[in-house]
């Protein structure tokens, strides 16, 4: 099953970081990316620009309007994903918590749903 | 001769019966993992006992009823899709899915392997669950209780508790929550879910948040029985601990309300109404706990519980040994509530305004501030210190703050014993 690893942060807490305390941090999640490439549990993960770099879109009765900002406007951000592929959710909760951004933020575990499969649900 | 039938089938029915009692949770746990579908397993259930009714009057009850039942169970889950396939053609394919996992009757028993139950606790208690859930889950699937039952005792809309049972069913089912035993590595967080899950149900029943009495004796032995499977299962030494600390709780049950169902405090408790078989099981797991070496919260909280189950004359309570174990306790498991707990017992030892200036450092930090406790607690250490006008205002403010019917006339009478 693909679960998608959303990575919140506190932005200022990241931009408080020092040059080299941002860099090691990074090169941190890198490297466990490497780590679940190897291990076949990573599909693909990526860091992302400041949530005010973020462009909300909606289209409402055929108009397409487009707001400034992220969706939610809340004190921890998207800050970058992971795609994984877990076997059930308790081992998708364990490579969550190999992310080293669980320890300063938080990381939201959702599965994905298939929309091209249709799965039998034999009893609803 | 038809009267012999007659009374063999009804004996026949009773023994069903007394099956189900024991057995029912054992087969639906089992039935869950091969079928891998909470609802479903449920009917399956159903029809295996409708089954049993049926057939065992004539052919005799098997030699391992859990294992026929489990059986009969699985195969008519896999006849009920057969048959909804015939509407929706994608379900045939499931059909033969689940059919072929599971034709190994040496599934069908988890004997030797790890025990379904277990699994089920698990699940039911996983953290991905929000703990309404948790609780409500397994009341439902462990122990059995109708949603109905399950409000009564939450005193919850059946609505509301059965939206949560559905919702925490889709959440297993969607986000795949495994049907296992948590790996070592996860265990004591996943453990510590569990215990947590228990201690509410306890609670609950020990200690009712509202309402018109004020304990819930049906939730209360759930929870033991709760306990007491978990040890069987997993004889971890926070799970005896917990077991011991509901037991001794258990004990003052009877003496702890008083005939008109007011609170009896401990030092005014009838200690021969102290259930003795309670306080000899709770003694006896609070020594296995400890012989495990690994002392967690439930162990201490329960050890503060056993120096009162030991003392036959309230007067003569350890209290420094009490003050010690809450001091242990304070370092592992922090919280306002320890605190609180902790000053009263060094009221105990070293008199009223000692415990008096813990609990108003407590109120002053701003925490307990809406907990009743924390002011009845404080309005008791000031009328034993004769300042009755500060120990009015803080009796009104926990009569404030409390819904407990039983709690609400016992600090009215205080209130009313403070007017000159």
């Amino acid at each position: 099953m693909k679960y998608l690893c959303l990575v919140y942060s506190e932005e200022s807490v990241l931009e408080a970081m020092s040059k080299g305390a941002f860099e090691s941090f990074s090169e941190e999640h890198v490297a466990v990316d490497a780590e679940l490439h190897k291990t076949g549990h990573s599909i693909i993960a990526e860091a992302l620009q400041p949530a005010h770099t973020a462009t909300t879109v909606r289209v409402r009765n055929g108009r397409l309007s487009t707001t400034d900002g992220p969706f939610a406007e809340t004190k921890e951000q998207l800050t970058g994903f992971y795609l994984i592929q877990a076997r059930d959710l308790n081992e998708a909760i364990q490579i969550a918590g190999r992310i080293p951004a669980a320890r300063i933020g938080s990381i939201e575990v959702r599965p994905l749903w298939d929309l091209r499969r249709h799965e039998p649900r034999a009893w609803r | 001769m038809a009267l012999t039938s007659e009374t063999a089938a009804e004996d026949v029915r009773a023994r069903v019966d007394a099956i189900y009692r024991a057995q029912s949770r054992h087969v639906l746990a089992t039935l869950i993992r091969l079928l891998k579908d909470f609802d479903l397993a449920e009917e399956a259930l159903h029809a295996a006992f409708a089954a049993a009714v049926e057939q065992w009057p004539r052919d005799g009850i098997p030699g391992n009823p859990r294992a026929w039942l489990v059986s009969a169970g699985r195969f008519k889950a896999i006849d009920a899709i057969r048959r909804r396939a015939r509407f929706d053609a994608s379900l045939t394919e499931l059909a033969i899915q689940l059919d072929a996992e599971t034709s190994n009757p040496a599934d069908w028993d988890d004997e030797g392997l790890e025990d379904d139950r277990l699994r089920l606790i698990f699940t039911c208690c996983h953290p991905a669950l929000p703990p309404d859930a948790q609780a409500a889950l397994t009341l439902r699937e462990v122990c059995g209780l109708t949603t109905e039952e399950i409000a009564r005792a939450f005193l919850a809309a059946a609505p509301t508790v059965a939206q949560r049972i559905v919702r925490a069913k889709a959440k297993i089912r969607d986000a795949r929550i495994p049907y296992q035993v948590p790996s070592r590595i996860e265990l004591p967080e996943r453990l510590e879910t569990v215990l947590h899950v228990i201690y509410l149900v306890f609670n609950e029943g020990y200690s009712a948040s509202s309402g018109d009495s004020l304990t819930r004796h049906d939730l209360s032995s759930e929870a033991i029985r709760l306990g007491r499977l978990l040890i069987e299962l997993l004889p971890e030494s926070e799970a005896v601990g917990l077991l011991a600390l509901m037991l001794l709780q258990e004990s003052r049950r009877t003496a702890r309300t008083s005939s008109t169902g007011e609170p009896v405090l401990l030092e005014d408790q009838d200690r021969s109404l102290w259930n003795q078989d309670h306080i000899a099981e709770g003694l006896a797991l609070v020594e296995r706990a400890l012989s495990l070496r690994r002392i967690g919260p439930y162990t201490l909280q329960a050890m503060i519980a056993a120096v009162h189950a030991e003392t036959t004359d309230g007067t003569q309570t350890a209290w420094t040994e009490i003050v010690g174990l809450y001091d242990m306790l304070l370092r592992l498991d922090p919280s306002p509530v320890v605190e609180l707990n902790r000053a009263v017992a060094v009221a105990m030892r070293d008199g009223p305004s000692a415990g008096l200036s813990l609990i108003e450092a407590i109120l002053a930090r701003g925490d307990l501030g809406g907990y009743y406790l924390a002011h009845a607690a404080r309005a008791d250490m000031c009328r034993r210190l004769g300042r009755t006008e500060e120990a009015r205002i803080s009796y009104q403010r926990a009569l404030d703050l409390t819904l407990q019917e039983p709690a609400r006339r016992f600090l009215e009478r205080r209130l009313r014993e403070l007017l000159p």
